[in-house]
């Protein structure tokens, strides 16, 4: 069966934002970019299923500028066998992102579409059901593990205070959190092969953002904080604090 | 008269404090719109006997849709019966709160009435009659701006950022039974395991108690446990990535960049050093306690209380002293 992993190239999660000039848009330069970690999550599991069941392939789908080439690149260095790149911007506007996702898996053999539960950069976490209600597909989302049946998909899923077994019909859309599997790392040959394999660039299907980001501001700088004092002597002195200046308590 | 929708969320027939929040925000929103709030809350039967706390915050109707297909949360059901809802009404705004269950939703219902949505949002005013939206991006190290050009706009809100203030209103309640059809779902919940300690998600929690690696070994754990219980109902376990890969803890319980976002009242960090992918999930916490032996870790550089010193001596001692604290009123 075919499944289709949708990355986001994300600056990694190290990097310290700068905000540019003119207030609104986080300044490019010196930030390394990686793939979204959700989205690799989203990756390793997709080869995994491909690897159990020993049939299909695993394509990759992204929305964003011709950079973005790169980050494709190391996905297919993990192992994916093709990668589309729709060039076009990926901003604020997730359904935005999700309507030319669709548009270009429209008609395609794509039973099982996988997405990383968020990017984390926007941090919006809503492209992967969007697309989903765009698509008529079944969704399933914060999926750790899953498993192909004849028709569907078996989900494991966290939810507050505990876990469920979610079944699905396919064709159907995951959103993807970090479960037991680490991803893995690109081997030598990985790299070698994924530069020639078929990593297509396209023009993305324009669809208007109806998200106008008016400005960005760094956070409120946290007041700054004090050590109340060494080992357990110094509970009782915190613990006042707690109640009588921070209230917290 | 365009109104403010509040989609509640209710949990074992109760209506959560976040939807209380949003109820309670949407009613600051009203004056300034000109508009009203109103709650829907979804559930099963009888779901409505808590609707009415709703009101206190500030809503002047609530619509309760009650089924037993409504029960549990089912995406489908829920999306087709707030879909309805909000087309069969005029509403400058819908709000949800960003719980597990409203970013499972939110996403669904946006699509389906083709309009953006903001989630996680922590600040939402009105300019010149319209509705401006802050929400944090890159995990809180930046806040963006944002005007979302559709009608209704549509955001979920983060749990524990806008308080709640009591009007001590009473809503105008209605229940009714939507038409819903389960059996074209596509989505079926086969088992529900609960992992225990407690109900509360570490995301919703007003009080975290985390540990990390310097906790040395899982079974320790039962000192961050009886610190949890002395602070008592409302406070909820968290974890730093190390010691959930080290398989340590649930997954679940993870904070951070790859884990959950959360915003407790009070985060008390137990031997974690405070690497930036943890920072993120946690630094706008209101207050944050840090305990560690290694007086130069970078936790306390976001701290605004700390101890230097061994976990193992103080952890027992601030139980104690809370467990004190509380027994004395
Ligand atoms: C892509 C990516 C995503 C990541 N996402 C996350 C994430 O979501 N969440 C997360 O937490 N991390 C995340 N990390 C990992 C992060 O970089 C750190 O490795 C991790 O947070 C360290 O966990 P820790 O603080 O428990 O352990 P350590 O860094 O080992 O710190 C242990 C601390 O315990 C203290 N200590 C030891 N013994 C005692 C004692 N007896 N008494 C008091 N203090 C003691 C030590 O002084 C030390 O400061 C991510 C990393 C990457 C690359
Ligand atoms: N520009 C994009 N290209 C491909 N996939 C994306 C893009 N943006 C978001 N996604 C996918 O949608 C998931 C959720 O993103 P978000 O809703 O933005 O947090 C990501 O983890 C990706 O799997």
């Amino acid at each position: 069966m075919n499944l289709v992993v949708c990355l986001k190239r994300v600056p990694d999660t190290e990097t310290r934002i700068r905000i540019d000039a003119s207030g609104s848009v986080i300044d490019p330069s010196g930030v390394k970019y990686v793939i979204s970690p959700y989205d690799e999550f989203a990756l390793e599991l997709a080869l995994r299923s491909k690897e159990a069941t020993g049939a299909g392939e695993v394509a990759l789908l992204s929305l964003g500028d011709s950079a973005t080439q790169e980050t494709l690149r190391k996905g297919l260095a993990m192992g994916a066998d093709r990668a589309v790149l729709l060039t076009g911007e990926s901003g604020m506007d997730g359904l935005a992102t999700a309507k030319a996702l669709a548009a270009e898996l429209e008609g395609a053999d794509a039973p099982l579409v996988l997405f990383g539960v968020k990017a984390i950069d926007d941090d919006q976490q809503q492209v992967g059901p969007m697309f989903a209600a765009l698509t008529g597909r079944a969704c399933v989302t914060g999926v750790s593990s899953f498993l192909v049946e004849e028709g569907k998909v078996v989900c494991e899923r966290e939810v507050e205070g505990g876990s469920e077994t979610v079944e699905a019909t396919l064709p159907a859309a995951i959103t993807i959190t970090k479960g037991e599997h680490e991803p893995r790392l690109a081997s030598l040959k990985g790299i070698m092969a994924a530069k020639k394999k078929p990593l297509e660039e396209k023009p993305a299907q324009a669809v208007a953002s109806r998200v106008r980001v008016l400005s960005l501001r760094e956070p409120s700088a946290r007041p700054q904080g004090r050590i109340v004092g060494e080992g357990a002597d110094a509970v009782p002195e915190l613990v006042r604090l707690l109640r009588e200046e921070a209230k917290a308590l | 008269m365009a109104n403010l929708l509040v989609v509640a969320e209710a949990r074992d027939g109760r209506v959560g404090g976040a939807s209380r929040e949003a109820v309670s925000l949407a009613a600051s929103l009203a004056g300034p719109l000109g508009a009203e709030v109103e709650a829907l809350v979804v559930g099963g039967p009888g779901v409505s006997a808590d609707a009415g706390s709703v009101g206190a915050a500030g809503a002047a109707t609530v619509r309760v849709a009650e089924h037993e297909a409504l029960a549990e949360y089912s995406p489908e059901g829920y999306t087709q019966v707030v879909v309805e809802h909000v087309r069969g009404g005029d509403y400058v705004a819908v709000l949800f709160s960003a719980t597990t269950q409203g970013k499972d939703l939110a996403p669904r219902v946006a699509a389906v009435l083709d309009v953006p949505l903001a989630t996680d949002v922590t600040g939402v005013e009105v300019e010149d009659g319209v509705l401006v939206i802050e929400r944090p991006i890159s995990a809180g190290k930046a806040f963006a701006r944002l005007a979302l050009d559709a009608t209704p706009v549509m955001a979920s809100l983060r749990p524990n950022v806008f308080p709640v203030t009591e009007v001590g209103g009473e809503a105008a309640i209605s229940a009714y039974t939507p038409d819903l059809d389960a059996s074209s779902w596509k989505v079926r919940v086969l088992e529900r395991k609960q992992t225990g300690g407690g109900s509360v998600d570490v995301a919703e929690a007003a009080i975290v108690v985390a540990g990390g690696r310097g906790m040395k070994d899982p079974s320790n754990w039962n000192l961050l446990e009886s610190l949890r219980d002395a602070i008592g109902a409302g406070a909820a376990l968290g974890a730093s990535r190390a010691v959930v890969d080290a398989g340590w803890r649930p997954h679940g319980e993870q904070v951070g960049q790859t884990g959950k976002t959360v915003a407790p009242t009070l985060y008390i960090a137990v031997g974690i050093s405070g690497a930036i992918q943890h920072l993120a999930g946690m630094r706008t916490a209101k207050t944050i306690v840090a305990i560690n032996k290694d007086a130069d870790a970078p936790i306390f550089n976001v701290a605004d209380y700390g101890i230097v010193g061994d976990l193992f001596e103080v952890v027992p001692r601030l139980s104690e002293e809370i467990a004190a604290l509380k027994a004395g009123g």
